[in-house]
């Protein structure tokens, strides 16, 4: 989230699409209801299904599932046309004037891939995809918006192909229903007036899932909602602390604080500076991580202690590497995994042979293995995936352990949220039986690593050996007994290891004490004298007035901006800012665009604390400390090598503007839009179990998977739990009547749903809230499954089993996030 | 008269009588309010099946005090109007189901107008199920009833019954029952559901459109038969006929012949 959950409340203009908050998060419904009833906000609720988030909307549109950029480039156009976009934030504040690369071309030209395009390798080059510099490296730009390469006439030339029309026709969306939306959204272009946007797996879980995402930044750009309260765009994470993980660096291609992985050609600290950090030769542009050496020596000296230092790199060497073009990502790993590739598997807090996109592969993938250990509360359809339907468990070798984890009542620590705030959180109970704290797991494990390393040596022992682990009292073996969580805490802010000074003061001015706790990232440094386990945690456990003091525990209600920053509540990240880009919600003087909900004003009077010099932001923690940006002052986007907000986005891999493809599986011979009829950047995954089929008579169906309130992910945690089974017992299809008519099923029966993957049973629900699809003339029928279900709990089998086991191994082009959201399927009478 | 246990007077109750304001409007149909629910008052989930509806169980049972009734109807502005209409015990001022009750102190209502239950008391008769105008009583295994009795054990305690206490975006709020009652008018409601039906419900219902869009009774009222016969035999139980034997007798009387626990469930 740019913003946060209680934010919702200082919004006009809600848009709930690519997530369903009532049934996946219902306490965020608390502030969206709020804004609708103290404040008259609106709520437009974008769905293929009638959700009970809909069931809450002032408007709501139906769509079909994988048309969102099309429905969103209708958006743009209609910003566009109409001069609804906010003038003096376009210019000043998002790369709109920025002169782009002559030679750039886009779809509309290309007939649907952009310039550079490798039809062998199905990649771009994307040279042509940059900036015109000026004879200072400074991008061009025409702050007039007029010149034919700026961005934003490009900006216009890209999305006049999505005529509402046309975009009616590919999404099945009634035209006036389109137009209803683009009217209301894009009344939040003016500076008193707010939208806001909250999306989830709707959006992510498709090829074009990131992309997706970039159409409502532009859209909030092009209306000057980001920073400002109320706005911003905004992931409704799906997990109570996944945002958490995330941070601490859980998927394969970052470290902790978004540090990149280093690939193996990086073959030391300065090369991989080198490459992960953006430059400018903007003076204006803050250009945050060209801070990125600070962290990676800071994060480095974190893990390997006393025996990283500069001259040995900090023992960069040490760090595991990916291969030159390596992905690790969770289709990939599972396709390995299948391919025989892995000996062993933790599967640590997960149910991939229920949660795993194409879960039959995956419960496959699983009988290659030689061991595998499932730590987890309960046993589940991965643990016991080879007793499951379709195993013959003579013929599995996988040798499984099951560790009992505590729950989250059962230990202490912090949880981050959506909002990025990291809170305390404190035991209420002891683990039951011989259940363990994660950390306690890891501990133990750790400790038996170690200890083969030093006793036999092996390939690789010193990362192992020397990695530091002082998180708690260690008994006669020198092992921990239980892990202190406050010393984890305390590692992951950081330490000084020497005293620390700000070289830019004369006289250096002292700033951090050696031994105590990092006061703040501002303070971390390249040479050693620091340690950090992720720099964006760097204050949340600091010295204060000669105290420790843990920030995520407190729990001060006061409200000085009455926005519901409650900034003394817990700690959120960055640098305890509640709301991101917060410098784009004032003017170039640094006054609020909008002064009744001003996140942040400039007082030009009041004196600096620390400078002592007039000059000072109010309200939230600024994003950065620079005077209001003026005409020569910082830009306000601090985190983008050019300070500003991208319109145009070079960074990704499958276009700087997003550009419809139909999902790899769709009811539809052509797109529409062009001739490229899926993103032609996506991998595609080549065994037999990995087959799709597009058009094809036999999944006539468009399919779409969800989570419901009552069950948590896979339902591990709640099919255990009667009161929620009861409410939610067994797998279910939505349908419309339309459809249910057509193959002749009633509401309440058994249906047999199928996919080119695999298939399962489920009870139709034939429903008024799902309607068929006008689509290029031809109507398409979608249905919609939930994916809480699997074959092991309810033991009678009563619940039916995952709808994964239906859905298409394939993933963005970006992010690999499997594409469950849009696919084909067919509805049978059982 | 209506059947107020002795102890607890008139005045008191009106003084101190506490009610649930329902706002269908600001529900969310996630159900917190059924788990929560279950949760304090530690009755068991039961093996259901999927009906083709959201809605489950699909109506109140012995061990299912709340439970959230989901409605499809047509709507004006919207492809469909979907509406979560929370279901219970209403609480009634005038209470159909006490009225009846041949077993002293099987039902009893508390000094916030809680119209609570004690199972040890509970003779197994039904006759509150004839009386109730809402269909909310239930008979569990055991033959002893079960309903919601507004957490009665929280609620003496100065606590919000669970269902209120969980439910995320105020659809179900407890309080003293005329604040609430002047807020859901404040907030626009002309007519309130509840507000006199059977002098006045301990369940308020902020209704945007006719009761029955919302699957409730215009005008709820307990059945005349009850209301004669709790006038007349009645006080045989307490006259010492003994409360079975008065109860069957009602129950033959207000009636008709017993069927079987279908009626009831």
């Amino acid at each position: 989230m740019t913003n946060h959950w209680i934010d919702i409340k200082n919004a006009d203009v809600i848009l709930v699409m690519g997530s369903n908050p009532a049934e996946n998060h219902p306490i965020s419904m608390k502030w969206v209801m709020r804004a609708q009833q103290e404040r008259g906000a609106k709520l437009i609720v974008v769905d293929p299904r009638f959700t009970r988030t809909a069931a809450k909307a002032d408007v709501y549109a139906a769509m079909r599932s994988g048309t969102d950029i099309p429905f969103l480039g209708g958006m743009i156009k209609y910003i566009l046309d109409n001069n609804l976009y906010f003038k003096e934030y376009v210019a000043n504040y998002t790369n709109a004037s920025f002169l782009v690369n002559p030679d750039f071309r886009g779809p509309g030209a290309l007939d649907g891939v952009f310039s550079g395009y490798d039809k062998e390798k199905r990649k771009y080059d994307k040279k042509t995809w940059s900036f015109q510099m000026d004879e200072n490296g400074i991008p061009k730009k025409d702050h007039t918006l007029q010149h034919p390469n700026c961005v934003f006439q490009l900006l216009k030339k890209q999305y006049s192909r999505y005529t509402v029309d046309k975009v009616s026709s590919i999404t099945g969306t009634p035209k006036e229903k389109l137009l209803e939306v683009y009217k209301l959204y894009a009344s939040t272009g003016k500076p008193n007036r707010v939208g806001t946007e909250l999306y989830a797996m709707g959006w992510t879980q498709h090829t074009i899932g990131t992309q997706n995402i970039r159409a409502m930044t532009i859209i909030q750009l092009l209306l000057g909602n980001v920073g400002m309260a109320g706005g911003g765009i905004n992931a409704l994470r799906g997990e109570s602390n996944v945002q958490g993980s995330t941070d601490h660096g859980l998927l394969f291609h970052i470290l902790p604080g978004y540090l990149s992985v280093p690939s193996a050609s990086l073959t030391n600290l300065a090369a991989y500076i080198e490459k992960y950090t953006p430059k400018t030769k903007d003076p204006r542009s803050v250009n945050w991580w060209s801070n990125r050496n600070k962290y990676i020596a800071s994060y480095l000296k974190a893990i390997y202690g006393p025996s990283a230092n500069q001259d040995n790199d900090f023992r960069y060497t040490w760090l595991p590497k990916l291969d030159e073009g390596m992905n690790a990502s969770w289709l990939v790993l599972f396709d390995q995994m299948f391919k025989g590739k892995f000996e062993g598997f933790f599967a640590w807090g997960q149910n991939p042979a229920c949660s795993g996109a194409n879960a039959g592969k995956v419960r496959t993938a699983l009988s290659k293995l030689k061991w595998m250990v499932n730590v987890n509360l309960f046993d589940n359809e991965t643990g016991s995936f080879w007793k499951g339907p379709g195993m013959n468990s003579k013929d599995v070798q996988t040798e499984v352990f099951l560790l009992p984890a505590a729950s989250s009542v059962e230990k202490e620590g912090s949880i981050t949220n959506s909002g990025r705030l990291a809170q305390w959180r404190y035991k209420a109970i002891e683990p039951i039986g011989q259940s363990m704290a994660d950390s306690d797991i890891m501990n133990e494990l750790y400790f038996r690593v170690r200890e083969l390393y030093r006793k036999q040596g092996g390939k690789f022992p010193a990362p192992i050996v020397n990695l530091t682990w002082n998180y708690g009292d260690k008994d006669k073996n020198g092992k921990i007994a239980k892990i202190d969580t406050h010393a984890v805490a305390k590692e992951i802010n950081g330490y000084n290891h020497a005293d620390v000074y700000d070289k830019k003061a004369t006289p250096p001015k002292l700033i951090g004490k050696k031994g105590e706790l990092c006061a703040t990232f501002g303070n971390l440094q390249a040479d050693g004298s620091t340690s950090s386990g992720n720099w964006i945690y760097c204050q949340s456990y600091i010295m204060k007035d000669g105290k420790v003091v843990n920030m995520m525990a407190r729990r001060g209600k006061n409200d000085p901006t009455k926005l519901g920053l409650y900034p003394e509540w817990a700690w959120a990240w960055p640098v305890n800012r509640r709301i991101i880009y917060n410098r784009a919600s004032v003017d170039l003087q640094g006054r609020p665009w909008d002064p009744k909900r001003a996140v942040l004003k400039w007082n030009a009077t009041k004196l600096d604390a620390k400078t002592n010099k007039p000059g000072v932001w109010e309200g939230d923690v600024p994003d950065g400390p620079a005077p209001p940006m003026n005409d020569t002052g910082k830009y306000p986007f601090i985190m983008k090598p050019d300070g500003v907000g991208s319109i145009f986005g070079p960074g990704l891999a499958d276009g700087p503007f997003p550009e419809h493809y139909e999902a790899l599986e769709c009811p539809l011979e052509e797109n529409s839009m062009s001739k490229q009829r899926i993103n032609p950047t996506m991998k595609l995954f080549a065994e037999k179990e990995d087959a799709f089929f597009s058009c094809d008579t036999r999944y006539p169906f468009v399919a779409t998977t969800y989570r419901v309130s009552e069950h948590w992910q896979t339902g591990v945690l709640t099919r255990h739990q009667p009161w929620q089974l009861e409410m939610e017992p067994q797998q279910f299809v939505e349908m419309s009547e339309e459809l249910a008519k057509e193959k002749n099923i009633k509401n309440g029966e058994k249906v047999t749903v199928s996919s080119g993957r695999g298939e399962i049973w489920a009870i139709a629900m034939v429903t008024s809230r799902f309607k068929p699809f006008k689509v290029a003339g031809t109507t398409v029928h979608q249905v919609g499954l939930p994916w809480c279900f699997g074959w092991q709990y309810p033991e009678n089998g009563s619940g039916g089993d995952s709808s994964n086991l239906l859905t298409p191994t394939v993933g963005d082009a970006n992010t690999m996030i499997p594409e469950t959201k849009a696919f084909m399927v067919n509805v049978r009478k059982a | 008269m209506s059947g107020r246990p002795e102890g607890v007077n008139m005045s008191t109750i009106e003084k101190t009588r506490k009610a649930l304001l329902l706002s269908p409007e600001l529900c969310i149909g996630c159900r917190g309010c059924q788990t929560a629910c279950k949760s304090w008052n530690q009755l068991p989930g039961m093996a259901t099946k999927n009906t083709g509806t959201t809605q489950n169980p699909p109506d109140l049972e012995p061990s299912t005090y709340n439970i959230i009734r989901y409605s499809e109807i047509p709507s004006e502005t919207h492809d469909v109007r979907w509406l979560f209409v929370s279901r219970r015990c209403m609480h009634c001022d005038d209470a159909g189901c006490m009225k009846i009750c041949p077993a002293p102190g099987a039902l009893f209502k508390t000094k916030e107008g809680a119209v609570a239950f004690n199972k040890d008391k509970c003779i197994g008769c039904k006759l509150c199920v004839a009386g109730c105008p809402f269909d909310v009583p239930r008979y569990d295994a055991q033959d002893k009833i079960g309903k919601c009795n507004l957490c009665a054990d929280r609620i003496a305690e100065g606590l919000t019954p669970a269902c209120a206490k969980t439910c995320p975006t105020g659809a179900i709020r407890f309080g003293d029952r005329d604040e609430l009652l002047s807020s859901a008018k404040k907030a626009g409601y002309g007519k309130v559901y509840g507000e006199a039906d059977l002098g006045g419900l301990g369940a308020l219902y902020a209704f945007k459109d006719a009761p029955k869009i919302y699957g409730m009774n215009e005008n709820p009222a307990i059945p005349e038969s009850v209301v004669f016969w709790h006038k007349v035999l009645k006080p045989l139980s307490v006259i010492g006929l003994g409360g079975a034997i008065a109860g069957a007798l009602i129950h033959y009387a207000a009636v008709g012949p017993h069927k079987d626990d279908e009626e009831v469930k």
